[in-house]
This record gives C-alpha cells, sequence and structure tokens, in this order.
C-alpha cells in the first residue's frame, strides 16, 4: 500500500538527505570552534560536547535528570488528555455550549504558559503542582481544541446509521465517535506533546533542583559549558522521542484517513 | 396483514425565513399510509415533498408531533433491532473493512465473533464482493459502497427495510444494474421494503405500489399498483405496460405538482 519497502529508492535518499544535514551542521560546527571563529569558552565543539554527554551519561547524572523531566512531561500530558479529550468531546458534542466558551477558549489558548508561571507559584508553591500546572496548560488547548474540532466535523449519518440497526448509546460513543474523532485527537496530542518538552524546561529552569532544564541552567552558571550543551542537546533528543512515539500511536489509530 | 401504519401523522419544524423570523414550517400532514407485510412499496415525489422526513421518522431518527405510527400493530419505538436503513450516502465506517462494516449491525446484537464473520461473509459473497472482504470503503467505486451498505443491513436480518433514495448518487447504468441486483435480494426473502426516490422509472420497475407525494402539501395523493410480472428483469424497462404505467405517473406527477403549485402561489 504505501511505500514501505526499505529497498525503495525514493525513501533510501530521502534517508541519506535527512542524515547528511545534520552531518554537515556538526562538521561545521566541529571545524568552526576548532579553528577558533567561535571562542570555545561559549561554543564547545560537538566531540567535546559529546564528551560531556558520555561523562554525564556515566555518571548516572543525565539518566536521572532525563528520566525526572520526561515524568514531569507525561505527568502532565496525561493530566491534559484525560481533561482535554473528556470537555473536547462533551463540548463539541453540544453545539450551544461551545458557543458560550469558544472565545474563552480562545483566549485561553492565547495565555502563555509562561506567563501563568509566577500564578500558579504564588498559588501552589514552588513544588511539583507548579510544575504539572504549567505543562498542563501549555497542552491542554491543542488537545481540547482539537478533540472539539473533530467531534463537530463527524459526519452525522455515520451515527443515523448506527442509530437505525439499534445502537445503545454507549455504542455509538465508543465504536462510532471515538474512532472517527481519533486522528484528529492524536494530531492534538502531538501538538500537546511538543508544548509540553518546552513548558517543562521553563518549570525547571525556575526554583527546581532537578530535570533537564535545572541540568542546563545549573551548568551554565558553574560554567561548565559542554555540560550545559549535552542538557541542550538530551532535550531534543526527549522532544524528537516523545514525538516520535506519539506519531506512530497516531498512525496506528488514523491510518484510514490518508489518500 | 399489514406492515406499518400511518394516521394523521402531522411534522413541524421550526425555520428561520428571509427576515430571520422564525416560522413553522409543515412537513407531513394528516399523512397516512399503509404498508402490507412483504410488499416493495416506493413513495415518489420531488425533494423538499416530506417523504425522506417519513423515513426518518420510521427509521427512529425523527420525532413526529401529531397522530400515529403502528409497526406491526405496535407503537413505533424509536430504538429497534427490527428496521434498516440505506442511505444515500451509504454510511460506511471508513476505519473498518468491508467486512468489518457489515459486522456492524451484528456486533450491535450481540452475536459471537465467529457467527459474525460468518454471516458477513455470506452477505458478501450475496452483492459479489467477496474478493473486496478485507478492503477499506474508500478504495471501492460507490456502486459498490451501496451493495457493502445493503448487504450490511441485510446481514442482521430486519423485517423492514428503509430506503432513502440509495442509487441517488449513483451514473446511470450502475443505477440500473443495482435495481436489478436489488431485485433479486428482494425475491428470494420478500422482506418489506419502503424506498424513496425521485426517479418515476426506479419506482416503477421496483415496486408492487408506487405512492406519490407532491411538494408542500405532506400528504401522499395517489397510490397506484404496478401490475408487471415477476421477476422482473432489464427487459421489462423495454415493454409497452411500463411505458403506459409510466405515462399514467408521468401525469398524476405531473398535475399535482401543477396543483401544488398554483395554490401555494395564491396562498402567498
Amino acid at each position: 500500500m504505501s511505500a514501505g519497502s526499505p529497498r525503495n529508492p525514493q525513501r533510501f535518499s530521502n534517508l541519506v538527505a535527512r542524515w547528511c544535514g545534520l552531518a554537515l551542521f556538526l562538521a561545521l560546527w566541529e571545524t568552526s570552534t576548532r579553528l577558533g571563529w567561535f571562542s570555545s569558552t561559549y561554543l564547545s565543539p560537538p566531540s567535546v560536547v559529546f564528551q560531556a554527554l558520555v561523562s554525564l551519561l556515566w555518571r548516572g547524572e543525565l539518566g536521572r535528570h532525563f528520566l525526572i523531566s520526561l515524568r514531569r512531561v507525561l505527568i502532565g500530558l496525561s493530566l491534559s488528555v484525560v481533561v482535554g479529550v473528556t470537555f473536547g468531546l462533551f463540548i463539541g458534542y453540544f453545539k450551544t455550549v461551545e458557543r458560550y466558551l469558544d472565545l474563552l477558549f480562545q483566549a485561553f489558548r492565547q495565555m502563555s504558559a509562561f506567563a501563568l508561571f509566577p500564578v500558579f507559584i504564588l498559588l501552589f508553591g514552588l513544588g511539583e503542582l507548579s510544575k504539572a500546572l504549567i505543562i498542563f496548560w501549555a497542552s491542554l488547548w491543542p488537545v481540547l481544541l482539537n478533540t472539539c474540532d473533530g467531534v463537530k466535523h463527524i459526519d452525522k449519518v455515520l451515527i443515523q446509521s448506527a442509530q437505525s440497526m439499534g445502537a445503545s448509546r454507549t455504542f455509538i460513543f465508543g465504536r462510532i465517535i471515538l474512532p472517527a474523532v481519533a486522528p484528529e485527537i492524536f494530531t492534538g496530542i502531538r501538538l500537546g506533546g511538543s508544548y509540553c518538552v518546552m513548558a517543562v524546561v521553563a518549570a525547571e529552569m525556575i526554583g527546581a533542583s532537578s530535570g533537564l532544564g535545572y541540568l542546563i541552567m545549573y551548568s551554565q552558571e558553574t560554567f561548565n559549558i559542554a555540560e550545559m550543551y549535552a542538557g541542550i542537546i538530551s532535550l531534543a533528543i526527549l522532544g524528537m522521542g516523545l514525538n516520535f512515539v506519539l506519531r506512530t500511536a497516531g498512525n496506528f489509530f488514523s491510518a484510514w484517513k490518508e489518500e | 396483514m399489514l406492515k406499518v401504519e400511518a394516521r394523521q401523522v402531522e411534522r413541524n419544524f421550526s425555520i428561520r425565513n428571509s427576515l430571520g423570523r422564525k416560522v413553522k414550517l409543515t412537513v407531513l400532514d394528516h399523512f397516512d399510509l399503509d404498508i402490507r407485510e412483504g410488499e416493495f412499496l416506493s413513495i415518489l415525489g420531488p425533494s423538499g415533498c416530506g417523504k425522506s422526513t417519513f423515513l426518518n421518522i420510521l427509521a427512529g431518527l425523527d420525532d413526529y408531533d401529531r397522530g400515529e405510527i403502528l409497526v406491526d400493530q405496535k407503537p413505533l419505538q424509536k430504538r429497534s433491532f427490527d428496521r434498516g436503513m440505506v442511505f444515500q450516502g451509504y454510511a460506511l465506517l471508513p476505519w473498518r473493512t468491508v467486512l468489518g462494516n457489515l459486522e456492524l449491525g451484528l456486533e450491535i446484537r450481540r452475536v459471537p465473533k465467529r457467527e459474525r464473520r460468518a454471516i458477513a461473509s455470506h452477505y458478501l459473497e450475496l452483492v459479489g464482493l467477496t474478493r473486496f472482504a478485507n478492503q477499506y470503503p474508500s478504495q471501492l467505486s460507490g456502486g459498490m459502497r451501496q451493495r457493502v451498505a445493503i448487504a450490511r443491513v441485510l446481514a442482521y436480518r430486519p423485517n423492514l427495510l428503509l430506503m432513502d433514495e440509495p442509487f441517488g448518487a449513483l451514473d446511470a447504468q450502475t443505477r440500473e444494474n443495482l435495481q436489478i441486483e436489488l431485485l433479486r435480494i428482494w425475491e428470494a426473502d420478500k422482506k418489506t421494503i419502503l424506498f424513496i426516490t425521485h426517479s418515476i422509472d426506479e419506482a416503477i420497475i421496483l415496486s408492487d405500489r408506487v405512492a406519490i407525494m407532491t411538494a408542500r402539501q405532506g400528504q401522499i395523493k395517489e397510490i397506484t399498483e404496478i401490475d408487471l410480472p415477476r421477476p422482473r428483469t432489464e427487459e421489462v424497462r423495454n415493454s409497452a405496460e411500463f411505458a403506459q404505467i409510466r405515462q399514467k405517473v408521468w401525469i398524476l406527477l405531473r398535475d399535482e405538482a401543477l396543483k401544488a403549485e398554483s395554490c401555494y402561489a395564491g396562498g402567498i
């Protein structure tokens, strides 16, 4: 069906092109610092960053910070999936409710999670709760609004046909509405996931003592520049990994939407 | 035996007129219709005459404001396992394979998985699509999709089939093929079918009786018996009797349309 064969020449050349771009960038970075175009005090060459990465990993520090950040992301994201999907389905199903809430939600969506962080600190202190909330807020809106939009655009005749067969409400919800909206829900979750990774850094840079955001900030303050870059790269890996998992899960539920 | 008895059914909708005011639109008005057990009855009429509204009410998808509807001598239930509806837009679930779609009605009836498979495969064969069991609806042509939709409804064996312009979106050739195929399937077990269409030819070739509805009056105006011999085949279309009935129905429909138009024009 799709171009899934690894021997497919088009796909192979795409793969080469992708890695070429990255390799070229690393080579440029390495030479520019080696040749002294940039001071290595501010920009460590990738080889040194890689050594720092390995040493952080070896000492167990990187793993610890990585897992803590990952845990925070997953807690915040799960919370917004539960709340966002539930309310999104509800609001999308009842058009009148949506009319009352639409403007409010548009306003909330524009309200940056970073701007609200001081509010959360004020209300809930510097602990895990505030961190969970900022990540939750950042990812809630794309999940909620995408779900809501998906429900609004379900083909009504699918629901009617199940009704005419005598289906119960539970059946219609579980077997018609949910699978029909699944692609939109996953688009929302993927978007929310990338917002989560951004938000976790902000949360860990203020009043935290663990996590990748903290590692980056701490390394900068102690002038351990190579470890700072190692932290940044780990963060990118975290984001890409999460995106990959969510995309794979999403493809599974929305394969029928293609073509 | 009567399968369905509709007595003095009234259905109103509230719509906004050109000035933005809410006005009452009466779609069915003192609507009477008897459908006999095992007959093929078509309702023929222009779009907007209320024929689909009546079908939706029978399918449990819409309410009615006044009157009485009996199915098998009992008041119409909103939720029932005994009806099957075929829509013009096929209404197939795009995330399910053809076979998965055929199983939908059986799943709703909690038929065990293995039995479901067997029944679905049987009906898929009946419409000649066994080869396509594992394809998705998006990979099929319109005619094939409607075959799947018909097989899906047949698979759970309802006693009343409701068809809302099922062939309306198909090209002429496919449409004629499917009409004959539907007849072949229907001849086998003679379930009661209520068929909605605005094609005179389609109504005549399929039906035992054709009920004519006209625009904006919300009633059946005339019922014509179609006494063409069965089983009917392609050749019936070219017979003299067919042409005769066609002419009769056409005149009825035209006269009613003219009457409706003049009274509508007079009323405003």
